[in-house]
């Protein structure tokens, strides 16, 4: 991924004042996005995958939200983008797809006509040309008999097939971004597949950039290019998928890959798992936010470290923890994770 | 492997059709939903069946018809021998202290009104159990046992997360004693780390109680781990039965491998052979 960035966010930070004190959801997250790329964000509920994302398109301007940072999308600031600059942005630039079909369409109104309705709120097209546009968009995404199904109301459609209007509709405007929120989470496998692939043929053909963000490290093997692991709001990890899977560096990220039940390997006796839950963000501990959970906790681990590449030979590969690479090579094999075996080139 | 071989349930043709009606004073039944349509298993004491199907399938109506939640079209549903397909609110209600079931969403399947103590009581207290102080030592000594504490005994569910409110539930299920625990999807709303948490949790309870599980899920990465044998249900009927490793290392049925071929792999390079081998590389 060589293309400059379409996507450019720096130090972003978000918080929200509650009852209990400044919630920091979001803490000093960077990363650049290029045309064509896909970019996984993986974390557990409450790291803050969510909020980075929709942070990027406004979505968490609140009076008692603190939002931080820069985040551009070619060279144009988004924080700071006005409503309307940022009612134009979305779905003309950045087009979002959330996780639960049900609810995402109004249910009094036929899908073709909630679709219709974003694109002449943007464009000045007739209903007629932003119908025949719909149809189009239905074909491309792979509903069947696109011509009819345009005017079925969203209790007519599966979810899969929901899922895959929300997807026309976020192509709607033909978008550079597609920020992709847990996408088929709500779904069976067998339809997964399908909407995996589609994504992936999107990105392909149109050169569509985007943000996935999923806790099912399965699906990110299948379309990510980078992956960025969260947990309590900040980056522990990032690298290329294949530095993610073959060498990870965070304990975080074992335990998340430790955990995943695999139907191509003998089963283990027990599934590693890791202790505890996530920390509540109101009462950070000190230090690395994962200390109580992390089987390997030293006497570092009070004072946080800083994201930073830790193996000369893959400057792109970063992380957050103290212990030596060589440490970490031994304790994952003492744990027996996954991510032993060198990547095949 | 667990399980004796000897039956603790068994289900023969068991079909659960739902009435299509239309009419405006005269009700007339113009089709059938065949949501259950003639399944058989037997779940040997001491074992894990796994059932696995996608939504739609009719694995949870399933799981309703065994427990007589709802009626039976027909078939019959053996409890160690005994029938109890069609059987009254009444008669079950003995029955049910020995068939519990773990429930998928543990935000919707407690009572937010209600105390810890007294939502892992109250099954002891209706089936006339145990009452007073020995209520309250059972009931802690089940919280401890599922990985809580016992002082969690007076707080309210919203305090927990996840997956505690999931080992809630778990204590709720055990704490008549079943022979036989229904679990309906107990992992799939919980966080990954939290998945593993409490698969290995139902794992030990099995050995330290003897439990046997109808285990229902649609991952069937999960539902491989923890079962002895797996059924793969599709459109209301199983179309595949064996040891949990036949069934996702030589599926038979068209279905199954199916399903099995949809499992997305965490593994980057057997993933890209994988769509190589489909036709479309990336």
């Amino acid at each position: 991924m060589s293309a400059a960035p379409i996507l450019s966010v720096r130090d972003l930070r978000v918080g929200f004042a509650t009852e209990g004190g400044l919630l920091q959801a979001v803490d000093r997250v960077s990363f650049d996005l290029s045309p064509g790329e896909v970019l996984a964000i993986v974390g557990e509920s409450g790291s803050g995958k969510s909020v980075t994302a929709q942070t990027m398109i406004g979505l968490t301007r609140s009076k008692n939200a603190r939002i931080e940072g820069s985040a551009k999308l070619d060279g144009e600031e988004l924080l700071e983008a006005d409503d309307a600059m940022m009612r134009r942005l979305r779905g003309e630039r950045i087009g979002m797809v959330f996780q639960d079909p049900m609810t995402s369409f109004n249910p009094v109104y036929r899908i073709g006509n909630q679709i219709i309705e974003a694109i002449r709120a943007h464009e000045d097209v007739d209903k007629k040309q932003a119908r025949q546009r719909v149809v189009e968009l239905f074909d491309s995404v792979g509903i069947p008999n696109a011509a009819n199904r345009v005017d079925n109301y969203p209790h007519e459609f599966s979810g899969g097939m929901r899922q895959r209007a929300m997807i026309a509709m976020a192509l709607a405007l033909a978008p550079e971004v597609l920020i992709a929120d847990e996408p088929t989470t709500a779904l069976d496998v067998t339809i997964q597949a399908q909407i995996l692939r589609l994504l992936e043929q999107l990105n392909r053909e149109r050169g569509l950039a985007t943000i996935l963000i999923t806790h099912d490290l399965g699906v990110v093997a299948e379309v990510a290019d980078r992956v960025l692991v969260m947990y309590a709001g900040k980056v522990v990890e990032e690298g290329t998928l294949d530095e993610i899977f073959y060498d990870p560096q965070h304990p975080y990220t074992w335990g998340l890959m430790g955990s995943l039940t695999r139907i191509d390997r003998p089963r283990p006796h027990r599934l590693p798992q890791i202790a505890g839950s996530p920390p509540s963000l109101l009462d950070l501990p000190k230090g690395c936010p994962f200390r109580p959970r992390c089987p390997h906790e030293f006497s570092k681990c009070p004072e946080y470290p800083g994201l930073e590449a830790r193996l000369p030979e893959a400057p792109s590969h970063r992380d957050r923890c103290w212990l030596t690479p060589e440490q970490k090579r031994e304790k994952r094999q003492v744990e027996g994770q996954i991510g032993l075996e060198a990547p095949a080139s | 492997m667990n399980g004796s071989g000897e039956p603790l349930l068994e289900v023969t043709d068991l079909v659960k059709h739902f009435p299509i009606k239309r009419g405006i004073l005269i009700d007339r039944e113009v089709d059938q939903v065949r949501a259950v349509d003639g399944i058989s298993f037997t779940v040997n004491r001491g074992e894990t069946l796994g059932l696995v199907g996608e939504s739609g399938s009719g694995k949870s109506t399933a799981c309703r018809a065994v427990l007589q939640l709802i009626k039976p079209t027909s078939g019959s549903v053996k409890f160690e021998g005994r029938e109890i397909a069609g059987l009254g609110r009444r008669q079950m209600r003995p029955l049910r202290r020995e068939m519990q079931m773990i429930f998928q969403d543990p935000y919707a399947s407690l009572n937010p009104r209600k105390r810890v103590g007294q939502i892992v009581g109250d099954p002891l207290k209706r089936q006339g159990l145990a009452s007073g102080s020995d209520l309250r030592r059972q009931v802690q000594e089940l919280l401890e046992r599922v990985g809580l504490a016992s002082e969690h005994y007076n707080r309210f569910p919203h305090e927990f997360s996840g997956g505690q409110r999931q080992r809630i539930g778990i204590a709720r299920a055990l704490a008549t004693k079943p022979k036989l625990v229904i679990c309906d999807e107990p992992v799939s709303a919980l966080d990954v780390s939290i998945q593993a948490q409490i698969v290995n949790l139902l794992d030990d309870l099995q050995d330290e109680l003897g439990l046997t599980y109808l285990f229902v899920a649609h991952d069937i990465g999960v539902v491989r781990h923890i079962s002895d044998r797996i059924a793969v249900m599709h459109d209301g009927k199983i179309v595949e039965q064996g040891t949990a490793d036949e069934v996702c290392e030589r599926p038979r049925d068209e279905y199954t491998k199916k399903l099995l071929a949809a499992v997305p792999v965490p593994d980057p390079r057997e993933s890209r052979e994988r769509r190589e081998r489909a036709g479309s590389p990336k």
